[in-house]
């Protein structure tokens, strides 16, 4: 393996919390030496990373990659490859595909095709078998395998038993249960966020309440089952509260926000006149909740950003708005939609190093995942941002099969240039190392 | 005369008062040449229109219908049943097909919200909204508004009760943007779980009790209430519905004495409104049928006639 030194940067990590010039010296796969006017090495790679940000590699926690069972809206490879473009160096697959990865089999078959990846790809296995909450999957199984934590997420898990029962069981195994908090029966056939802009628009609503109700529960259920509960894709300001209750409480929970959350509201549909990009769950919600969401995220009761990446076929999308799919792919904006709300200053409060936290420190240390840190020792999982290139969104350059995202056409300042998965360059400048 | 400057009705929330008074107008016109024996004008002769309805209709459906007739414009009608979307194929694929064939003009009903936003923004044609889910209905909010205009001679600082299920009632939002944007004030009454979340979206105001809420109104309009409702559970039964929300000569006591009894039709005898008001001279139901055909015709002379004269 090569020896290759990042030159020059401004290094944020979080996990030391380190913010300032230095040299980054990676050898074998591992991070060698983190110091100023470091001498490349004989033989080694050099990276200028002048007027650059080299962070440790991000972490999305949550994505759907659609394989197996619909490739025609993403698979491992192309997810993997828009992750790497994205500036991501590790993703979380959740289960819910066809088959779904409720087995080992499956498992085995999302790592293997993972060897050809861009990045870093753990597999999240279902909590459920089919994940139809009714019993429970093989977690011990499925962790032996390689799974990296469990979730029916797409649906909850409807009844408390069998809920409390994964929570009890998963404990036992030190294992992780990320929780997709929704009352079925409240969402009913809710099209967007309950409120004034529904009225208006004549769509069904999904109330706050149909989140905040199955949240409330898992976390009474967490008090007794001592799991490890992650929640998924927080929405509602009433959520944020409950969370930060818990967490003052002592509870061992932890939670997750995803960028369009924190940039839009239901005002997204109405003004783009009904887009079905802008159609998701959980809904994009009210100014107010927005505004919770980011008060949470910079208090620290938010721990990490997921792009919740759900991507589908344009087919799909393209049609009237109750007749599309929920969903809004993100690996390609998560990081610049983030870098331009840092650089803009519109977020008093949010700096790089609580971004770098949210996106990387944070998920690797929920996951359990050697990362996340630029120490020695560390896995030479890099990110290198460019915070003056400025572009704009433009879906049809993605390297997803997916095009679906209610930001194209945004300007934003602020992307990645490199990523370097154990200590492989796997982006350049927006280009995709070929696999061998 | 004026035109609109626009392609496409869509709702009457986007539209401006001046626009509506233009078609208000034109109605009127339009109403004189159905009153003469032979109702054909060669306005629009040349001139192809798709009628494509994704939801049952006989009242707008044959209104429509009958406006294109009346102004000599060639029309295809495609009902639910009978379209390709049960064969599978797209909103999309279906009117591209259709307007190669040299349509002009779309009138669509559709069961989904925004459908008549999606259909507009692929097609060149002109599309007019005749229903989207429970979004709006603006021909059956103008129709409403000339109805009432032609009784009352106005709409400016009239008080207009709007009674029932608010809250799934594309008739309703359409005639709330309308009325309000013409001066009208509107007041809204039902059961709370009939109403829209967040109501004061609207500008409007909200009193529970009938009796109040019609006291001293110049307009009352009961909105049809669809029976899935009831299984939905918002309300008990409809003996409940009829005795606290529906139309009687005692629930509407407190109103003007010249009020104009509404209904966009079909009623439900005896839930909505009782027979007795529905049939008393106070009713203007069918009236406002007689409107809806003006103001279809209206709409198509607008939108086909004025602008593209060759």
């Amino acid at each position: 393996m090569t020896t290759l030194l990042i030159k020059g940067g401004r290094v944020v990590d979080s996990f030391s919390n380190f913010d300032g010039q230095a040299d980054l010296l990676i050898k074998d796969g591992v991070i060698e030496a983190l110091e100023k006017g470091l001498k490349p090495p004989s033989g080694s790679e050099t990276i200028d990373a002048q007027d650059l940000i080299v962070m440790p590699g991000l972490i999305d926690m949550h994505v759907h990659l659609r394989d197996p069972g619909y490739e025609y809206k993403e698979d491992i490879i192309t997810g993997s490859r828009a992750a790497a473009a994205g500036g991501f160096t590790a993703i979380a697959a959740m289960a819910n595909t066809d088959p779904v990865c409720d087995n080992p089999t499956t498992i085995h078959y999302v790592l293997e095709r993972a060897g050809n990846a861009a990045v870093n790809v753990y597999p999240i296995g279902a909590l459920t078998k089919g994940l139809e909450g009714k019993e429970m999957a093989e977690l011990g199984r499925m962790k032996n395998a390689g799974a990296i934590a469990f979730s029916d997420d797409g649906r909850p898990v409807v009844n408390g038993t069998i809920m409390r029962n994964a929570m009890q069981y998963a404990a036992g195994l030190d294992a992780l249960v990320i929780a997709h908090e929704e009352d079925l029966d409240l969402a009913a056939k809710g099209m967007m966020h309950e409120g004034s802009v529904s009225s208006v628009l004549g769509l069904r609503g999904i109330p706050a309440s149909s989140e905040e109700a199955m949240l409330a529960r898992d976390l009474m259920l967490l008090k007794t089952t001592g799991a490890r509960l992650h929640i998924a894709h927080v929405s509602t300001a009433g959520s944020v509260q409950l969370i930060r209750r818990a967490k003052a409480e002592g509870l061992t929970v932890t939670a997750e926000v995803t960028p369009h959350h924190l940039l839009l509201t239901d005002r997204a549909v109405k003004n783009s006149g009904y887009n079905t990009n802008t159609k998701v769950k959980p809904p994009l919600r009210s100014e107010q909740d927005r505004q919770a969401l980011w008060e949470g995220l910079l208090d620290g009761t938010i721990d990490a950003i997921a792009s919740d990446h759900a991507p589908h076929h344009t087919d799909d999308k393209d049609v009237e708005f109750d007749f599309a799919p929920f969903g809004i792919a993100g690996l390609e904006t998560t990081l610049p939609l983030l870098l331009d709300e840092l650089f803009s200053g519109r977020i008093k409060g949010l700096t790089l190093s609580l971004l770098v936290d949210k996106m990387s420190t944070a998920p690797a240390r929920i996951l359990g995942l050697n990362g996340g840190a630029l120490q020695p020792g560390s896995a030479a999982d890099v990110t290198i941002v460019d915070p003056k290139r400025s572009f704009i969104v433009n879906p049809e350059t993605w390297h997803s099969k997916s095009r679906n995202t209610p930001f194209a056409g945004r300007q934003l300042s602020g992307a990645p240039v490199w990523t370097i998965v154990g200590g492989s360059v796997v982006m350049k400048e927006g280009v995709i190392a070929e696999q061998e | 005369m004026q035109t609109l400057r626009r392609k496409d009705i869509l709702g009457l929330e986007e539209m401006s008062a001046e626009e509506i008074t233009l078609i208000l107008e034109t109605a009127r016109s339009m109403r004189e040449i159905m009153q003469r024996k032979i109702k054909k004008v060669p306005t629009l002769r040349g001139r192809t229109v798709l009628n494509l309805f994704y939801e049952p209709s006989t009242r707008t459906k044959a209104s429509f219908e009958l406006a294109q007739k009346y102004m000599s414009a060639d029309s295809v009608s495609v009902a639910g049943t009978s379209s390709s979307l049960v064969k599978g194929e797209t909103l999309k694929d279906t009117v591209r097909n259709v307007e190669v064939m040299g349509i002009e003009c779309v009138i669509m009903r559709h069961p989904v919200s925004g459908s008549a936003y999606y259909l507009a923004r692929n097609v060149e044609a002109s599309v007019i909204n005749a229903g989207d889910g429970m979004h709006e209905h603006p021909t059956q909010g103008l129709l409403d508004m000339f109805t009432i205009l032609d009784k009352k001679g106005r709409l400016e600082e009239l008080k207009v009760t709007i009674v029932g299920d608010i809250r799934h009632s594309r008739v309703a939002r359409s005639n709330i943007w309308g009325l309000q944007k013409m001066g009208a004030e509107v007041v809204v009454s039902g059961p709370p779980t009939l109403m829209p979340p967040d109501l004061e979206a609207f500008g409007i105001k909200y009193c529970p009790c009938l009796e109040d809420a019609v006291d001293g109104a110049d307009v009352v309009m009961a909105l049809r209430l669809q029976k899935e409702r009831q299984e939905g559970g918002l309300f008990p039964t409809l003996r409940e519905y009829a005795e606290i929300y529906g139309l009687t000569s005692q629930s509407i006591a407190k109103a003007k004495d010249d009020l104009l009894i509404m209904h966009p039709g079909p009623i439900n005898r005896g839930v909505e409104i009782s027979s007795e008001l529905a049939d008393s001279n106070r009713s203007v139901v069918l009236e406002q049928v007689t409107g809806g055909v003006a103001i279809r015709m209206a709409l198509l002379y607008l939108l086909m006639g004025g602008v593209k004269e060759e």
